[in-house]
């Protein structure tokens, strides 16, 4: 198949991730489509995390063909456009969230005028007013993540990369960070990529990709991977796949 | 690698935000500013005896200690924000690496100025240190030398896969600048190696730029050859330790 013009907000051919002498990533086909939330599903280990850092461009010795809104994957241009929150939230634990986003704000160029509010707004999203002038270093670890992800989402970025950002999470928490992922992608057309090492959290998202040692088990629909595997969860359905040795 | 000019609006908030992490530890704060003054005065006393040799040690020391301070300062500071993933976040915004540098050597150096300036009253008005030339020249030393150390620092956390790591680099990378600067013994009366190695060693010039504001009342070529020494060192370190900053992890 040859497409002039790659639709995807992620565009993965063959792409290949060796760390020293290991193949964390071999040959990944994928495609994530604009506007999605699309789910990266899978055990630990089994390259999420590294597949995530490729596409934010933070990766070294990446083959293969990937590319993120119509960009090679790590081209300055898409520093402003890709937004990405490791799994470790990365904040100054010695500065409050509020202080934390207002440089990062200044750092992604909003204008200082424009800066209170913005930041303000953002901590809202997160449900973290309450607690936008504690010192981060006294927050629980759920907040924490959430200080991590407000961050991500000041750059209002187009695609955005969120490693295992429920991880902890009390049930409602969960529940209405889900919701913020959804109104982002329906209000502001966002793609948002999700890893998660927890099944159950599959139903949430519209699209998935499953991982395992570095390789693509299935990139579907929940519902098409329950039908085409006759399993009655997408746990049943990993499984199965593993199990039948199937590829994508 | 991307080459753009470092922007204003950036390198002021990245000074900002690191004086507003130091804001919530007023205890550094503190220790920051108060340990290079009482040590000056601790030594006054142990030259109790013999007052004239206090000047050329006190006058070396205001210079050793911008750069001892903000040498550990910088270390710990830029070890943080390499692994607390800090520093991967920021290099994957649009800010650039002379971006965070020049943030990181503007707040150390308003640290340093603050220090330095408390350090060199308490040694020229209450210690009765006597020096020749402008308290300025002496100030602008002891500047270059907190951002050697900024620098120095910078270049050094990159080696460091902890702070205890980050902490022995002091006595493996100051002291022996230290021992070889001059201060416990004339560069000249060294053995020649050693006297070779002080003079590639920048801290040599920096006591030695001490002096000559200590005996000289006008700014001598010796002195503007020291500042020029020390300044450029840590321009120099300031650009190799901008490489040490990946954006890529392996």
């Amino acid at each position: 198949m040859t497409d002039p013009a790659p639709p995807g907000a992620v565009h993965a051919r063959d792409l290949t991730v060796r760390r020293g002498p290991r193949t964390v990533l071999s040959g990944l086909t994928f495609d994530v489509r604009p506007g999605t939330v699309t789910g990266l599903l899978g055990p630990s280990g089994g390259g999420k995390s590294t597949l995530m850092r490729a596409v934010v461009g933070t990766q070294a010795h990446v083959t293969g063909t990937l590319d993120v809104l119509g960009r090679p994957a790590g081209h300055p241009d898409l520093r402003r456009r890709v937004g990405y929150v490791t799994q470790a939230p990365s904040v100054y634990t010695d500065l409050t969230p509020r202080q934390n986003l207002d440089y990062f704000a200044a750092v992604l160029g909003v204008r200082r005028a424009e800066r209170a509010g913005h930041v303000g707004r953002t901590l809202a999203d997160v449900d973290l007013t309450d607690h936008a002038d504690d010192l981060a270093r006294t927050l629980s670890g759920g907040q924490l993540s959430r200080v991590s992800l407000a961050v991500a989402l000041l750059g209002r970025p187009e695609l955005l990369v969120l490693d295992e950002p429920t991880v902890g999470l009390d049930p409602v928490l969960r529940r209405d960070l889900w919701d913020l992922f959804h109104r982002l992608a329906h209000e502001h057309g966002t793609t948002l990529l999700i890893s998660s090492h927890v099944m159950d959290e599959a139903d949430r998202c519209q699209r998935l990709l499953l991982l395992r040692e570095g390789r693509l088990l299935a990139d579907d629909t929940p519902d098409a991977l329950r039908t085409r595997t006759g399993a009655g969860t997408v746990e049943g359905a990993f499984l199965h796949l593993v199990e039948t040795g199937a590829a994508a | 690698m991307t080459s753009s000019l470092p922007s204003p609006s950036r390198v002021l908030a990245t000074a900002r935000r690191v004086l507003r992490q130091l804001a919530h530890d007023p205890r550094t704060i503190a220790l920051l500013l108060l340990v290079p003054v009482l040590l000056l005065v601790l030594l006054y006393y142990v030259f109790d005896a013999d007052r004239t040799a206090f000047d050329p040690i006190g006058a070396a020391l205001l210079g050793i200690f911008p750069l001892t301070t903000m040498f550990l300062v910088t270390s710990i500071a830029t070890l943080r924000e390499r692994t607390s993933g800090t520093l991967e976040r920021l290099l994957a915004m649009p800010l650039g690496k002379a971006d965070l540098i020049l943030g990181y050597a503007l707040a150390f150096g308003a640290l340093a100025t603050v220090q330095a300036t408390l350090a060199t009253t308490v040694a020229v008005w209450a210690l009765d240190l006597d020096i020749a030339g402008s308290t300025w020249l002496l100030l602008l030393i002891a500047l270059l030398d907190a951002l050697l150390g900024t620098a120095l620092g910078l270049f050094v956390s990159a080696f460091a896969r902890s702070e205890f790591q980050a902490v022995q680099f002091m006595p493996a990378v100051i002291f022996p600048q230290l021992l070889l600067c001059g201060l416990f013994a004339p560069r000249d009366s060294m053995q020649p190696v050693l006297e070779a190695v002080s003079n590639v060693l920048p801290m040599s010039y920096a006591v030695d730029g001490m002096r000559e504001v200590l005996q000289h009342p006008e700014v001598t070529a010796d002195y503007v050859r020291d500042a020029l020494v020390v300044g450029g060192s840590a321009a120099l370190v300031l650009a190799v330790g901008a490489a040490t900053l990946r954006r890529r992890t392996t």
